[in-house]
């Protein structure tokens, strides 16, 4: 199984994803933000970080880059895509999931252990957890707060898109307390916490985070 | 006098915009009361050769939709400034 | 308007020069005149004036700070010492780890977030010109009182700076310290360290050597950045038609950095440079005469190549800018097409502007005429060296022989209510709401970050080999005796990695002192360095760099002596390190170290405004045993934490809180004295009652007092009769910083 690890300039937890591709099980390959070639690749993961600094809006240019036409037409093929905090911003932007993300209503970079519950496990990243586990992941950002119009969100929450979300205080006033939620086709997921950061007790809060890149091999097993 | 292209992206007036109440709160205590409300936007300043044609008004509207502003969460308006 | 060139100047020897305006003594400017044989021109006056401020030059500093280097213990774990960029030291496996702090307070005091921003963006750019990774950053951070108006514009803008420039880089912050004190009122201190990591042979160095290599400007454009001063000389040269204004704030840009550490670091991949240095203070001046005097001694750099910002800018202002995210390289010519592809590949600005000569002269010219020519040594390294007069001031008896005269807790009831009173107080509470506004997790290696004694990172995925680092400074006590006030904090400091199980190796320290000017303060600065060196040579950790920042004064008030001294450790298996608390009920707790009565300089004393006495002696042999049984007891530990400001009642509450497991123990002397001496060279251990015996072993044979205090566990803390909630005790530690600051 290769998943994809793309690097934008400024991406920030892009080795830390790769290194939790390969704990889960998967071969992790470097994809460049230049590159529109996808190298074979059966799964995508845009890292968390501060691609293009956060200028003009969070992932708006990332967007852009040519390794996202090639996602882009891949994703609408089927092809499993995970965003991770930025990477879910710049899904969002690039219109493969709907809703923004905004300023977190604190208005301050929250770094913090978060506990979320795992809503929807159908789709490919989350097929080997428990539906309505609890986990603790780090939370890491200063624009996580998920917004999107009153059509969106029936939608979301209709059809079951809400793959993960905050439990207890709402760390950043997204809506519905949403953490991540997926397409339509259940194969893009955007997540705004980092389970990268939650595969080793030594180096963060708990593994808690690993069955996200374990799912994936799950995946394969389909084709 | 070169004339410039004016992009005013502000947040749609349903989405949260927490800088704006934060500048808001911090007025009053600034002795600066005469504010009901505060909502903060961006302006970009775009300068094209000679004066702006209609043409390219629109393609800044275009630009506009497509990067300056995010449509989901955000509204604009174009306009020339001397 | 006129350019002032070399040859200009060698036909004008009369011209008036504003070199008094420029911060230069008559006596330096003479020397300047000697040392070419004619007046400077203003592009070299430029130069000159920014290399021998006190700033660049350390000319009040050099004199005790050579201490360093001649008491320097042997150490086989030095690589590079003082001198260079940042001093690399060898943890085994291969791996060199390179770290420095360095300091941004007036800044910072300008430009909350800006100046806290550009001070992360610089200490990360020395570490990486030694050709290292960066893997994390730690800040210890002063401020005055913490309920002052003062101290809520500039808090809120530091933490905002450090995070949105540290978090934008990706580097973990693990720790720091946030301190509360009247002396710094008006003069904030901003210290910021950085740790990297290489192989052995990736090691670089700032020296321009072979003639026909190549001098490499990248990273950022270069603008009008901090050249407030110099703008002088550009109104000599514009006259009227000069730009009206100069920001005199550097502002930083992290994305621009982030990039520049991607692309230099497959660049040393690579090999691809000979030498390499970043551009601070005094930017291209510094590097230029730095790079020239470590190499073979000759640079010709044409200055109109530069790349720039602002097209406006004066030569005189392009080598006094200090922009911020811009490094310069010395690469042989055959390397450099490949160079230059890396740069484009990650949009990095960069242009050759010089090359390495072989004379012994920098030489920089403006459109084909030379407005520098000068021996770089005399520009870089041998600046004026002072020995300014020091006088031990008159406070210092006075204020020893002061007698304390404080409450003292007896009853239950005093005794809850001074625990409360202290772990409230706005130095010793809970300081997430900071700290939380930094990335820990990025990079995916931090084994311990705040608030545990020392942060930790793990640098090899297999091995499990790791780093610790801790800082550590105690200006109450260097106020009382500056001599003894160093060597406590440096043993404070080893201490803190040593209660992880990591072996102190070396050690960074970034001076904080008032003005120079005043021979008390410099009295203390003298006592301080000797203190320092004095301490490092009897517990064989060398200095491996530093930083000084002197006039952190209001007035004729200077701030108390403030040495942050910063240690840096190893540990071979991360996951074997002590945690600073305990999982579990039923474990035992013991006391290390004996205590005594050491009330001047502590917290409970500053809490009662009397800061007078005597500060303790520091017992560098006993903080040695201590060390050792702390690294041998590594795998018989539970938890072990260390004792410092606050005593033993703030240790104990940050333990019984970290968890939520709550623990009963029984002090026998006195009780205000046993919760809240300061004495030096303790630890709190929680150990399993099977290996308690093993313990009192240890502690006989490194001949240190072990005392039982109780055992964990339960829902409150209780000492003695007095019993304290965990709730109730949450409640006050973590409710002061979010209501002042929220």
């Amino acid at each position: 199984m290769k998943v994809g690890v793309v690097t934008f300039p400024g991406s920030l937890d892009d080795r830390d994803a790769a290194r939790a591709v390969r704990a889960g099980g998967s071969e992790a390959i470097a994809l460049w933000h230049d590159d529109a070639d996808l190298h074979g690749v059966d799964a995508v993961i845009l890292p968390g970080g501060f691609s293009y600094g956060d200028y003009l809006r969070c992932g708006a240019i990332s967007r852009f880059a040519p390794v996202m036409g090639s996602i882009i037409e891949k994703a609408n093929a089927g092809m499993p895509v995970l965003g991770i905090c930025n990477g879910f911003q710049i899904l969002c932007e690039s219109h493969l999931l709907p809703g923004a993300l905004t300023q977190n209503q604190g208005l301050h970079f929250l770094c913090t252990p978060q506990k979320i519950k795992v809503e929807n496990i159908s789709t490919p990243w989350t097929s080997n957890f428990t539906e309505g586990l609890e986990i603790v992941i780090p939370l890491k950002n200063g624009e996580g707060s998920f917004q999107c119009d009153d059509e969106t969100l029936a939608m979301l929450e209709g059809e079951s898109r809400v793959i993960a979300r905050y439990v207890g205080i709402n760390p950043n006033g997204s809506r519905n307390l949403i953490a991540g939620i997926s397409n339509a086709r259940g194969n893009v997921v955007g997540l705004m916490p980092h389970p990268e950061h939650a595969i080793d007790p030594l180096t963060g809060p708990s593994a808690d985070g690993l069955p996200f890149f374990t799912s994936i091999l799950n995946a394969m097993v389909g084709k | 006098m070169m004339a410039k292209i004016v992009v005013e992206v502000m947040l749609k007036p349903e989405i949260l915009d927490p800088q704006g109440k934060a500048v808001a709160a911090a007025l009053p205590r600034l002795g600066f009361t005469f504010a009901t409300s505060v909502r903060q936007g961006k302006r970009f300043e775009i300068e094209v050769v000679g004066d702006p044609t209609t043409e390219q008004l629109a393609e800044v509207s275009r630009a506009a939709e497509t990067l300056l502003a995010n449509p989901v969460i955000e509204t604009f308006v174009v306009k020339v400034e001397k | 308007m006129a350019l002032d060139t070399v040859s200009i100047a060698a036909q004008t020897p009369d011209q008036e020069q504003p070199f008094a305006a420029l911060g230069l003594k008559p006596d330096e400017y003479q020397r300047i005149r000697e040392i070419l044989g004619r007046r400077p021109s203003s592009s070299e006056l430029a130069m000159y004036s920014v290399m021998w401020s006190e700033h660049c030059s350390y000319k009040s500093s050099k004199v005790h700070l050579k201490q360093f280097r001649e008491k320097a213990p042997h150490s086989d774990a030095l690589l590079v010492g003082i001198g260079e960029n940042a001093g690399v030291v060898d943890v085994g496996q291969g791996y060199a780890v390179t770290f420095k702090i360095e300091s941004h307070n007036h800044p910072s005091f300008v430009e909350p977030y800006q100046g806290a921003a550009t001070g992360v963006g610089g200490i990360v750019r020395d570490i990486l010109t030694m050709g290292a990774r960066p893997i994390a950053v730690m800040d210890p951070l002063r401020f005055g009182p913490a309920d002052a108006p003062d101290t809520r514009r500039v808090l809120p803008g530091i933490v905002a700076g450090i995070g949105g420039y540290g978090n934008c880089l990706g580097l973990p912050n693990i720790g720091g310290e946030i301190v509360f004190d009247e002396t710094y009122a008006g003069n904030p201190l901003v210290n910021a360290l950085c740790v990297g990591v290489m192989r052995h042979d990736q090691i670089k160095l700032a020296k321009a050597s072979g003639a026909g290599n190549l001098v490499v400007l990248f990273g950022a454009q270069t603008g009008g950045d901090g050249i407030g001063g110099v703008s002088v000389l550009a109104s000599e040269t514009f006259g009227s038609t000069g730009p009206a204004k100069r920001p005199s704030v550097q502002v930083g840009d992290p994305f621009t950095e982030k990039v520049l550490i991607e692309c230099s670091l497959e660049i040393f991949a690579e090999d691809l440079v000979v030498g390499i240095q970043d551009l601070g203070g005094a930017g291209l001046s510094c590097a230029t005469s730095e790079l020239a005097s470590g190499g073979s001694g000759g640079m010709r750099v044409e200055l109109d190549t530069v790349p720039l910002r602002d097209p406006s800018l004066s030569p005189e202002e392009i080598l006094m800018s200090e922009s911020q995210e811009r490094m310069c390289a010395i690469v042989e010519p055959g390397k450099i097409a490949r160079f230059l592809e890396i740069c484009k590949k990650w949009d990095v600005t960069v242009n050759v502007i010089g090359e390495v000569t072989d004379g012994d002269r920098l030489i920089i010219t403006w459109h084909g005429e030379t407005i520098v020519d000068v021996p770089p040594r005399t520009v870089a390294h041998e600046g004026p060296v002072y020995t300014l007069p020091l006088a031990k001031p008159e406070y210092v008896d006075r204020v020893n022989a002061q007698v304390l005269d404080l409450p003292m807790p007896q009853s239950a009831h005093e005794v809850k209510a001074a625990i409360i009173k202290l772990i409230s107080s706005p130095n010793m509470a809970d300081k997430s709401w900071v700290t939380s506004q930094y990335d820990k997790y990025v990079q995916g290696n931090t084994i311990q970050s705040q608030p545990e004694d020392s942060g930790m990172i793990r640098i090899d995925e297999s091995t499990h080999l790791g780093v610790a680092i801790s800082t550590d400074a105690n200006a109450s006590w260097s106020y009382l005796n500056p001599y003894e006030g160093a060597k406590l904090a440096l043993a404070e400091a080893a201490r803190n990695i040593a209660t992880a199980g990591a072996k102190p190796l070396a050690v960074t320290n970034c001076l904080n002192f008032g003005s120079p000017e005043d021979p008390g303060v410099m009295w203390q600065f003298a006592e301080t360095v000797r203190g320092l060196a004095d301490g490092c040579l009897e517990m064989g950790l060398p200095v491996t760099g530093g930083n000084v920042s002197f006039y952190n004064q209001t007035g004729d008030v200077a701030i108390l002596p403030t040495p942050v001294i910063g240690v840096l450790g190893v540990i071979q298996d991360v996951r074997s390190r002590t945690p600073m608390s305990f999982t579990d009920a039923g474990l035992e707790l013991y006391l290390i170290g004996e205590t005594t009565n050491v009330l001047a300089g502590s917290e409970w004393a500053y809490m009662h405004n009397q800061r007078g006495g005597q500060s303790p002696i520091a017992d560098l042999q006993r903080e040695i045993r201590l060390i050792e049984l702390l690294l041998e007891g590594q795998s018989i530990f539970a938890a072990a934490h260390d004792l410092s400001q606050g005593g033993l009642a703030v240790s104990i509450a940050e333990m019984v809180l970290h968890n939520n497991i709550g623990a009963t123990i029984s002090l026998d002397q006195e009780i205000g004295i046993a919760l809240l001496s300061e004495t030096p060279g303790r630890v709190i251990a929680a150990i399993s009652p099977d290996h308690a015996g093993e313990l009192i072993s240890m502690a006989r044979k490194y001949d240190l007092a072990i005392t039982k205090l109780g055992t964990t566990g339960g829902t409150s803390l209780t000492v003695n009769d007095a019993v304290i909630p965990l709730d109730e005790l949450r409640t006050a530690y973590t409710q002061t910083i979010p209501k002042l600051f929220g």
